[in-house]
């Protein structure tokens, strides 16, 4: 099903996000907004819900502790016991602050990684995966909004002029 | 301009009456000879007075160990007799530092945290951060106590070096003569100089404190941005100054309870601890502040940012006290490990429960970024934290001074709230006396406008 839609685009982050807040204000529907940087606090203007990374942050973390202690019990206490600085007492409890520096880098390796394949997977980007943005000139110096065009096509091309747009574009996007 | 509420005045004045009444309990209450310490030792054991106190065979036998570590009597043990009547005088000086120790530790905790805030505002005048200048006249009122708390720990120490206690048992020439270690360490522990570095300390910190508020004041008056320049150029230098005389006050004031034992990085953990509380006691005061209408344009994201330091400081004062602990539990050294083995024999309540308080609750409870925002949140998490650290402070002095015979009774509340109404007391009468806001920081407008 292929939907139409306005691409109109702005060559100032101060511009986008009064423009932003203009057309949400009209009750317009804005699918998506380009950027060739992350712009402070766009994603409240834009309505967008907060990200739930991290929740997921802290179970990888969690997971990566769980990991650090199973796996340290089982070499240095199960698989081969050892005498930990001149405490032979082959309990983990006991030996734990030497096992403390590695749990904590475990703890952060796998919150980070773990967050960050998250975040990839999360925003649909894999490797030779095909570009999204509609226009090339989004990832050098302006920034394009699509807003979805439902019967009142002339409106919204006034209004996105208004609010600054350098461009303005009706396109069929493929769903 | 704030006016100090009756019912906040009237709250730390009864706190300060009651505290000095449970002091003088204190006092009274201390054995006045070796009978009575006897006595009240044997009272006490009847009890079943548990806590920290282990069981009673590892609990004379480490006594001893440590007895004998402490006043080099290595051959003490085969003249039964006269160990176990100076084993009684011990327990009776013991007994006798408790009251002196409750008084000291208050006295230090409180105000550490206004040394803790000097820092904080330092840092943020050396950074010319833009965030904070709305919250500097909160800060100015609180470092404000440093003027007389910093007095209270000199007369404190003096009382020391007079011998009105047995705290610091460098300071008794019976004991260096009997102590080789604590004899090669004289040069730089002895009563003299000890003053003389207390006060250098305590008359810098001040001198800052003092011109940093004069030429803050006196930038609100002026035409140009050369005070606050000038206040930014002491700030750095007095970043390097604290650093160092924080440091060599935490061998002087507390390491030097323990005169055998010593750590390298002792100063960053006493510093992380005041650092800590002191940014605690801002985010109390200025929500405290904001809760009566005051201080209306700071918002959420001044307390998140600063709940976030509450947050980070945690995290980085456990990261201190782990690397003290693990390097000593690893290397297993007798003359370092004793510090440890004091602490987990007879303090394991106190040792394991501060550790908790100030690593795990604040880590768990402050780890959510909304929670940053909630006000009684950060207020209830803040009392949880400063208490934590309070124990912090406690398992540093008290091990040394009164030994396996610790209460936190009567005299120790009895020093909180002697101490903690003089802050409150103190800080919210300087906070009288200007005006909340800055009028003409540089930086005031993008304060203002704060948002993360």
């Amino acid at each position: 099903m292929a939907s139409k839609v306005i691409h109109a685009v702005y060559n100032d982050d101060d511009i986008l996000m009064h423009a932003v807040k203009k057309v949400r204000a009209e009750h317009h529907h804005i699918e998506e907004v380009y950027t060739p940087f992350p712009v402070h606090g766009l994603d409240k203007a834009m309505g967008l819900e907060d990200t739930r990374i991290a929740i997921t942050s802290f179970m990888y973390g969690c997971l990566g502790l769980i990991v650090a202690i199973t796996m340290m019990n089982y070499i240095m206490i199960e698989d081969w016991p050892q005498d930990i600085g001149g405490k032979p007492s082959f309990s983990y409890l006991e030996n734990m602050p030497a096992f403390v520096p590695i749990m904590f880098e475990l703890t952060v390796f796998f919150a980070a990684h773990l967050m960050v394949i998250t975040f990839y997977l999360r925003s649909r980007m894999w490797p030779f995966k095909k570009a999204e943005n509609p226009d090339k000139r989004t990832t050098d110096d302006l920034f394009l909004m699509e807003v979805g065009v439902h019967d009142n096509e002339d409106a919204l091309k006034n209004l996105l002029l208004d609010t600054g747009a350098i461009e303005v574009t009706v396109t069929e996007k493929e769903a | 301009m704030y006016t100090f509420s009756n019912r906040l005045k009237i709250g730390a004045i009864v706190a300060m009456v009651l505290g000095a009444f449970c002091l003088a309990y204190g006092f009274i209450s201390a054995p006045g000879t070796v009978e009575e310490a006897k006595a009240i030792v044997a009272a006490s054991h009847d009890d079943g007075h548990g806590g920290g106190h282990g069981e009673e065979a590892s609990h004379g036998e480490g006594h001893e160990a440590d007895y004998m570590e402490k006043s080099g009597h290595g051959a003490a043990g085969e003249h039964d007799e006269a160990h176990s009547a100076e084993h009684d005088e011990h327990v009776f000086h013991q007994l006798q530092n408790r009251p002196w120790s409750a008084l000291y530790v208050a006295a230090f905790f409180f105000f550490m945290i206004s040394l803790g805030v000097l820092a904080f505002y330092a840092i943020q005048r050396a950074a010319q951060a833009g965030w904070s200048p709305l919250l500097f006249r909160v800060m100015e009122g609180i470092t404000a106590y440093i003027v007389p708390g910093g007095i209270i720990m000199f007369v404190l120490l003096v009382l020391s070096v007079l011998h009105m206690n047995h705290m610091f048992t460098w300071m008794d020439p019976e004991v260096v003569a009997h102590d080789e270690l604590i004899q090669g360490k004289s040069g730089y522990l002895n009563p003299t100089f000890f003053l003389i570095r207390a006060a250098i300390f305590l008359g810098g910190w001040i001198a800052y404190r003092q011109y940093s508020k004069k030429l803050s004041l006196e930038q609100d008056e002026a035409n140009d941005n050369s005070k606050f320049k000038l206040n930014f150029r002491i700030s750095a230098a007095f970043l390097v100054f604290y650093l160092i005389s924080e440091s060599m006050m935490s061998w002087d004031w507390i390491m030097s309870l323990d005169p055998h034992w010593f750590s390298t990085l002792f100063g960053w953990y006493v510093f992380a601890s005041m650092f800590v509380s002191g940014i605690t006691v801002i985010a109390m005061v200025t929500i405290y502040l904001k809760s009566k209408g005051l201080l209306p344009e700071v918002n959420n994201s001044h307390i998140h940012d600063l709940a976030k330091f509450m947050f980070g400081i945690s995290i980085f004062w456990t990261y201190l006290w782990f690397s003290q602990f693990m390097l000593i539990w690893y290397a297993n050294i007798p003359e370092e490990v004793t510090y440890f083995v004091t602490r987990i024999e007879h303090y394991k309540l106190p040792f394991f429960g501060m550790l908790a308080l100030n690593f795990i609750f604040p880590l768990l409870v402050l780890m959510n970024s909304d929670f940053k925002r909630v006000n009684w949140f950060v207020i209830m998490a803040g009392i949880i934290i400063l208490f934590g650290h309070y124990m912090d402070v406690f398992n540093m002095v008290m091990p040394a001074t009164v030994g396996e015979n610790w209460y936190l009774g009567v005299p120790e509340i009895g020093g909180i709230l002697l101490f903690g109404g003089f802050f409150v007391f103190w800080i919210f009468t300087a906070l009288t006396k200007e005006p909340l806001t800055p009028k003409r920081n540089p930086f005031i407008e993008e304060s203002k406008h704060f948002h993360y």
